[in-house]
Order: structure tokens, then sequence, then C-alpha cells
């Protein structure tokens, strides 16, 4: 097929904004700014989840995420009224290092991705799983057979962090 | 079809950027933001992986990816209000232990 198909389309335009939004994160000089922009990043990542068919997982990205998750992280910004003078980041040699040490991490892990053969996407040529795959149907079915017992150890985990939440953050008697 | 390497290249290039974040803030919510943009390069991974072998499992594990953050950033913001509470800053560089 020659041209360039919509899915490629939305994938730079998608993958364009969630650099764009994330860089705004580590650069912003304001920290409502940079959960703003973590914000926009979680919105343009469920839409690259929906380009991979995975509609379940980009709506709980949206729900948990920019939902629960950036209003947690909101409030207690507001709750913490931080000073914003002085930089907001620190440049020393250690960390300039590390950064550099970071971007040559990132250039070997792109040499090696390029290099992947590329999928035959076999499992496709079945219509039925294609239909299923990803829907909340499929995906719930699954949650709740296979990964029951992790699903119920995630529930206790979610109680033992509210508990600790609580604990740590609660003012001294 | 979008070859599942861009997918990976991406994935990768959110990872670093947060990886840098964390070293160059200075602000402990900043760095919690961070690793939130690191989890999630973790997430889509995951759910690359997932569409190129019809497998749903990848799903679940990006589910369970965003159950444990969600944990993880209730207890991390109560350790940043308790730090600044006692501290009065939420500055990592001026803060050197956990003891109070």
């Amino acid at each position: 097929m020659s041209g360039v198909s919509p899915e490629q389309v939305l994938f730079a335009v998608f993958a364009l904004a969630i650099m764009v939004s994330s860089a705004g994160v580590i650069f912003a000089r304001n920290a409502i700014a940079s959960a703003m922009s973590l914000v926009a990043c979680f919105f343009f990542l469920a839409g690259v989840y929906v380009l991979l068919w995975a509609h379940t997982v980009a709506a709980l990205q949206v729900l948990v995420y920019a939902g629960a998750i950036m209003v947690l992280f909101l409030f207690v910004i507001m709750l913490l009224t931080t000073s914003s003078d002085g930089p907001s980041m620190s440049f020393s040699v250690s960390r300039v290092a590390g950064s550099a040490a970071i971007v040559a991490m990132f250039g070997a892990l792109t040499s090696v991705f390029v290099k992947l053969p590329a999928p035959s996407y076999g499992w496709t040529r079945d219509a039925d799983a294609v239909a299923t795959f990803g829907t909340i149907a499929k995906v719930g079915e699954v949650l709740y057979t296979r990964w029951l017992f992790p699903f119920e150890a995630v529930s206790l985990l979610l109680l033992v962090a509210i508990l600790g939440a609580v604990v740590v953050a609660k003012a001294r008697v | 079809m979008v070859p599942t390497s861009w997918y990976l290249i991406l994935a990768a290039a959110l990872f670093c950027l947060g990886m840098v974040g964390v070293l160059v803030r200075r602000n402990a919510l900043v760095v919690f933001m961070c690793i939130e943009l690191m989890l999630n390069a973790a997430n889509l991974t995951f759910v690359a992986f997932a569409r190129e072998r019809g497998d749903i499992n990848g799903h679940l594990s990006a589910f369970f990816i965003i159950a444990v953050a969600a944990a993880e950033a209730s207890v991390g913001l109560a350790i940043v209000i308790s730090l600044f509470r006692s501290r009065g800053t939420v500055n990592i560089e001026e803060v050197h232990s956990m003891k109070n």
C-alpha cells in the first residue's frame, strides 16, 4: 500500500503531542503547569492505546490516571504552597553526566528496536479474535479467571496504601 | 499498521524523558510526576506487545501497573506532605535524611 495510512498520521500526531507534553512536565517551572502537562500527556497516551486496540486500557488511563491520580497531585500541590524562588532544576556535573548516559541508553534502545523483525500479525486472520481483542468483555473475562488472585491482592494493596497514606500524612496528635 | 517498533521507540523516549526529569528536577512532586511518566512508558510497551502477539494478558499487566501506580502515588504524596510538615520544603536538595 502506498501513501500514508490514517493510523500512521494519528500515531505521528499523538507521538509528537506526547513528547511535547512530557517535555513540558520536566521543563515547566511551575508545579501546576507540570501537572497540567502530565494530564495532557495521559490523554494523548490514551489515544495511542486506542490505536493499539486497547480500548479498556485507554478508558482506565483516563479514569484512573487523568482522573484520580492527577486530582490527588493537584490537591497536594495546592496544599503545599511551595515558594517558586530559586532554580527549579539542578545541573550539577553528575546530573548532566547522568542525563547524557540516559540519552545514550535511548540511542541503544532505539538501535535495537529498529532491528526488530516485522511482526506477522498472524493472529489477526482470526476475525473473531480481532473483534473481541481489548474489549471490556474480553479483559474482564481474563481478569476474573486467570488473574483473579492478583486482582484480589491488588485490592488488598490499595487498602494498605490508603491506610498507610492516612497514617503518614496525618498531623501529629 | 504502524509497526510495533515505533511504539517501542516512543515508549523508550517517554521513559528516558521521565528519567531525565527524575535526575534534574528539585521539586519532589515533579519527581513523582516523572516517575508516573516512566510507569506509563512501561504500560505502552506492554500494550504494544499485546497487540503484536494478540495476547490480552499484556492489557492485564497494564491494568495492574495502573493500580500499583495509584497506590504508589497515594503513599508517596503522603510522604511528601509529612516531609513538608517537618521541613517546610519539598526541595529534595535540602532534604538529606528521613529522620526528623
